[in-house]
């Protein structure tokens, strides 16, 4: 079996083109295709926590824990930083891979802050004595909301990673396929966020 | 304790052999990382080869308790022993010899169908396999340290919440699935994505093979079902590790919802598995019948109906919760609705062997048993799905009995179809088709000998998972399902003589034009074995049936083009090491060593890394070892029909 590597076979750059062209469009498919699997873990989540938000057994019920203007401002937080990675993208479509990295950290900085402010909340919560071993109710908002707190946080170390790799390798065919990969990612925890917001925080306090 | 010291002898002299014969690095090198998408198949046989023989021993234990535990006689099992038995028995059948021998063929086959060079994530294929294998090797644990669940192979909560099952074996149970799961949404990602954008040039949607189309649908189904499992044993998990109330009897939970949830996987769960089974018997009767498949479109069509149709019928798994009249004829009549594609389906088998040259070789026989023993299941179905006569029938034999009825009749039958069907493409020999027909008879007939008595037992009011019975009239009928599985055993046993003296006589059995059944698909217009690029040209399609309708006009010599280089993935150590440390992570969880998990995590975060930051993954064939491979094996082709003409 030949050892050849494609770094050293610079004589064949013409007629492999489309082939990594292809690959880009076949991963980025791909992980849709994930983002899509994983939507379905939310679906289950969210009907969980629908069937089980009346299930407070005699523990505080919606409207009594949640603190609208708490949550708006991580939302805003969410979606600004959904803006942010934006900018990422398009600094990375113009080859300027100094602004992707700014993007990116800033990203990553509105990113820790959102996590931040859930683990505070969470953590109020549970000193509160409304941890989620208190009611069916708790178990399913702090498990819906804990995950995606948990999608955001993999999503951080995935901005740290990548941060790395633009560091030591530039913007390449493997690279860029993972920005534009983690941009989904990104932005689909947005959407979710939204979701949560209003299904759980608005609706619950409404 | 028998299993245990057959599992162990067995264990050692493997290993024995294999440090003997010196084979540890070649089989790392060349099949343990290999990112090959035919050896991952093969591998997924293999191992869903040995748990086949693993859920079968549960199988006859079980049999050989009941033909004992008559009146006042308690059989040799004890009751914890006998739940553990029926729950390890369920849980390996379906999760790690089905599934694994699904998949495996879906490995095997569906890149060569569609012409591609190999999947379209390779390290995730390889990780795959090595995730699913994690969780078979954590099953097995089990059944030396500490215990297996006793709640059934889909531990109901609240039995299977820290109250009423508070050992390791549920726990056990929840990792097991939970790493396998998620190996086997990575399948199907993996495939769906390899279906729908690696086709070969021509080869439109319309133009795929049947048994890709049922795979893509099975991909499909997994996908959408598979999370739906994760998430439910997730929230199982949370319930039992930090005490949350998802399913337990108080502080507002509801273990309603648990059912639901698992029968939301459940169900389409059933059709991932039958769907490809479907696709073999087509490709598998069309073949031997020597005619296209008859009803081409109505057949995709059907299956893309059963595909979302199997989302709509979760809940006639337990029409006796209470849901209500209205919400039982909904999903009565949805059950009923399925009969009506999987009946198209049936006719469309039947008109393909109408006024076709059919020949009986193993895997057609196996196809007619498949078509006598489903519809005869499927019957049963409907039978069940009806909810009045369901409310007679629950967790009697009766479901047992249909269960076994479809899985066996359907996804065995159709999965030996396709093993001895492309066993030739995989290795480059036939499999004996004396040992073969053997071995359906004895499965064919075992199959009826075991599960019909218990149809008439579930009228008598024989209910599924009792360890003993007072009644001592039932006891001839469990005598004779006894003999049944025992006939059972005994194509199990033809099957292992089928290879050995396949492999005995491969030389005779050579299949020297990779074509070995005048075949209809591209599968078959490469070299067997298959090269590890499959083509050295890819193909190019313009029909349906597209190589049946090339070698009709082969006169037309085509202008042969040249070689080019060919672009192939790095075998890689990833997917094994992740494996192993997501088997560590199991393992410590399990038995709550959390300083262990927390090793397995950092493990398997610095093996993910070393991965990503590798760029040197992929490589280049130049076309000049292409021509040379695929000139040795012309010679050694022209070689072997030279020997035989002599002969």
């Amino acid at each position: 079996m030949s050892t050849e590597t494609l770094n050293n076979s610079s004589h064949h750059p013409v007629e492999h083109e489309e082939e990594h062209h292809d690959a880009t469009g076949t991963k980025l498919f791909g992980f849709w295709v994930y983002l899509m699997s994983d939507l379905v873990i939310f679906g289950s989540l969210f009907a969980t926590y629908a069937v089980l938000m009346k299930g407070t057994a005699g523990g505080p019920t919606a409207a009594e824990i949640f603190e609208l203007p708490f949550v708006l401002v991580e939302t805003f937080l969410l979606l600004f930083s959904s803006f942010t990675f934006g900018m990422g993208v398009l600094a990375m479509n113009a080859e300027r891979l100094g602004q992707v990295k700014a993007w990116l950290a800033i990203t990553f900085l509105l990113g820790a802050a959102f996590v931040g402010m859930e683990i505070y909340e969470f953590q109020h919560l549970i000193h509160e004595g409304f941890g989620p071993d208190r009611s069916a109710f708790l178990s399913s908002f702090f498990t819906l909301v804990g995950t995606h707190g948990l999608h955001v946080t993999f999503g951080l170390i995935w901005i740290l990673v990548m941060l790395v790799q633009l560091s030591t390798k530039g913007l390449t065919a493997m690279t860029r396929p993972r920005i534009l990969c983690l941009s989904l990612f990104w932005h689909f925890l947005d959407i979710v966020w939204i979701c949560v917001f209003s299904f759980v925080y608005l609706m619950g306090v409404l | 304790m028998v299993v245990v010291a057959f599992m162990a002898i067995a264990g050692i002299a493997l290993f024995g052999l294999i440090t003997y014969y010196r084979k540890w690095g070649w089989l790392w090198n060349e099949w343990f990382t290999s990112v090959d998408h035919k050896k991952l198949g093969i591998m997924y046989f293999i191992v869903a080869l040995v748990m086949l023989l693993r859920g079968f021993s549960d199988a006859i234990m079980m049999r050989t308790q009941l033909a004992m535990a008559a009146g006042d006689a308690a059989g040799y099992l004890p009751p914890e022993h006998y739940d553990q038995i029926f729950t390890a028995h369920g849980v390996i059948m379906i999760f790690f010899v089905a599934m694994p021998m699904v998949i495996g063929l879906m490995n095997l086959v569906v890149p060569l169908q569609i012409g591609a060079r190999d999947v379209a994530f390779p390290f995730l294929n390889n990780l795959s396999f090595w995730l699913f294998a994690a969780a078979a090797i954590l099953v097995n644990i089990s059944l030396v340290v500490g215990e297996f669940a006793k709640t059934g192979w889909l531990a109901y909560a609240p039995l299977s919440g820290i109250e009423f099952s508070p050992g390791v074996g549920v726990d056990y149970w929840i990792w097991a699935l939970q790493i396998s799961g998620i190996g086997t949404t990575l399948t199907g990602i993996n495939f769906f994505v390899t279906i729908i954008k690696m086709r070969t040039k021509g080869m439109t949607m319309f133009r795929m093979p049947i048994f890709t189309w049922t795979s893509l649908c099975a991909n499909v189904l997994i996908i959408a079902s598979f999370p739906i499992l994760t998430a439910t044993i997730a929230l199982l998990t949370l319930d039992r590790y930090l005490g949350m109330h998802f399913f337990t009897n108080d502080f507002g939970g509801n273990m309603m919802m648990y059912v639901n949830l698992i029968w939301a996987w459940g169900h389409p769960e059933v059709y991932i598995l039958i769907l490809p089974a479907f696709g073999v018997f087509s490709e598998v009767i069309s073949t031997f019948a020597r005619k296209r498949l008859f009803g081409y479109m109505t057949m995709v069509w059907a299956t893309i109906a059963i595909t979302l149709l199997s989302f709509v019928v979760w809940l006639h798994h337990f029409f006796t919760m209470g849901a209500g009249a209205n919400v039982n004829a909904f999903f009565g009549i949805m059950t009923m609705i399925i009969a009506i594609p999987t009946g198209v389906k049936v006719f469309n088998w039947l008109f393909t062997m109408f006024r076709g040259s059919l020949e009986l070789t193993s895997p057609v026989l196996w196809t007619l048993g498949f078509i006598i023993t489903f519809t005869l299941g499927g019957m049963t179905g409907v039978m069940l799905a009806v909810p009045a006569a369901n409310f007679v029938l629950h967790n009697s034999l009766f479901v047992i009995a249909h269960f076994h009825n479809v899985i066996i009749g359907g996804v065995v039958f159709g999965m030996m179809a396709g093993l001895t069907f492309w066993f030739p493409k995989a290795f480059g020999f036939t499999l004996n088709e004396k040992w073969g027909k053997r071995s359906f008879w004895c499965w064919f007939i075992g199959f009826y000998v075991a599960f019909m008595p218990l149809y008439v037992l579930a009228f008598f009011g024989a209910v599924r998972r009792m360890q003993s019975y007072a009644n001592p009239d039932w006891q001839p009928w469990m005598i004779l399902a006894w003999v049944g599985a025992v006939i059972i055993l005994l194509g199990i046993a033809c099957t292992i003589i089928q290879f050995w003296v396949s492999v005995r006589d491969r030389k005779q059995n050579a299949d020297v034009t990779g074509d070995p059944w005048d075949g209809r698909t591209l599968e078959w217009s490469t070299s067997s074995p298959a090269p590890f690029y499959n083509f050295a040209r890819l193909p190019e399609v313009g029909d349906i049936d597209s190589f049946w309708s090339q070698k009709q006009r082969s006169e037309e010599q085509l202008e042969e083009a040249p070689y080019t280089d060919i672009h192939m993935p790095r075998n890689t150590v990833a997917g094994p090491v992740i494996s192993f440390f997501a088997l560590v992570i199991g393992f410590a969880l399990v038995w709550h060593i959390w300083w262990l998990a927390g090793v397995g995590a950092v493990g398997v975060f610095a093996s993910f890394m070393a991965r990503v930051f590798n760029d040197d993954i992929d490589y280049y064939v130049p076309a000049a070892d292409v021509e040379r491979i695929e000139r040795e094996h012309q010679l050694k082709c022209e070689q072997k029909l030279g020997v035989e003409a002599q002969a």
